[in-house]
């Protein structure tokens, strides 16, 4: 499978999909007025990496900012991972958040509360 | 006698404004707004955790506005570009407001102004739930909507959205909504 390597822009995050490690990196700003564009080949990326995944997949979520339309592709993303993760595959979440960024931390943990994966909440001091 | 859009939005502009506008809202106008706010609040050393809600508040407003300016027919558009929006961020009494206004059609008042003053009669933890119920039932819209904004919006803030519809020409009305972030919520 080829690995997904995108960079930042001010709109959308720098996105790195590993399948040879299973590494997972979504990072920086998601806000694009339409976020289906820039999420369904990530989606669809993580559908062919389920037919045969890492034992163990990390995942590492660190953004700045993301909005509403971002949000709903997010929880997308995070569903394909619930399903690897329910056919007895190790998956780990690593949610990242700025020291005293409640609403991202909130944000994570509503996720956390929607998908059955393990989620680790990780504050950045700077 | 209809609503004076050009008025209302005169004394918008008139406080403490931090970044103001009327006319398109298109992708490359939210842009520039965005990278403006950004500058100046950095500029004005503002904390991080208010920094940061403004910049939320206003991608989401912004987005709004984007994906829900009612173009206006022609015979009542004289005065105004299409995809028409006002956007004003200013300080008043130690708040950021962030006013955004639009033209709506009188049929989508009732469902916009049920979903406000359901959003306003909500505690932290309804809107919490509700917000996670749209977020896990609800399909994006082909314009990339998704339901949250308002939600998101009242959940970040804290504060009650303050809305008017006022009455324009014929079925057209201008819909004004003001969301206010304050210090400690």
């Amino acid at each position: 499978m080829e690995p997904i390597s995108i960079e930042g822009t001010p709109k959308t995050p720098s996105v790195k999909f590993d399948s040879a490690s299973g590494h997972i990196e979504i990072k920086g700003r998601s806000i694009p007025e339409n976020s289906i564009e820039f999420y369904k080949p990530l989606v669809d990326w993580l559908e062919e990496y389920a037919q045969g995944p890492m034992d163990k997949t990390t995942v590492n979520v660190q953004l700045e900012y993301f909005n509403t339309s971002s949000s709903k592709c997010i929880l997308d993303v995070f569903k394909k991972l619930e399903a690897i993760h329910k056919a007895k595959n190790e998956v780990v979440i690593n949610w990242h958040y700025e020291e005293d960024d409640e609403d991202m931390l909130e944000a994570g943990e509503d996720y956390e509360s929607i998908i059955r994966v393990p989620f680790k909440m990780i504050e950045i001091v700077e | 006698m209809s609503f004076d859009v050009h008025e209302y939005y005169s004394k918008l502009n008139g406080g403490d404004v931090l970044v103001a506008f009327k006319g398109s809202v298109t992708t490359d106008l939210i842009n520039n707004i965005l990278e403006e706010i950004e500058e100046k609040m950095d500029s004005a050393n503002e904390q991080a955790k208010i920094r940061k809600k403004v910049y939320n508040v206003l991608v989401e407003s912004l987005q709004n506005l984007y994906h829900h300016v009612e173009e206006l027919p022609e015979k009542l558009k004289t005065d105004f570009e299409s995809k028409f929006g006002i956007m004003v961020v200013s300080r008043e009494n130690e708040a950021y407001k962030i006013s955004t206004g639009n033209f709506i059609t009188s049929e989508k008042i009732k469902f916009l102004k049920d979903k406000i003053d359901k959003i306003n009669s909500l505690s932290k933890e309804e809107l919490k739930d509700m917000y996670k119920f749209i977020l896990n039932h609800q399909k994006l819209s082909a314009k990339g909507g998704g339901g949250l904004g308002l939600v998101d919006i009242a959940r970040k803030t804290g504060n009650k959205l303050d809305y008017t519809f006022q009455h324009y020409q014929d079925d057209y009305y201008f819909f004004n909504l003001d969301v206010f972030i304050t210090e400690d919520k």
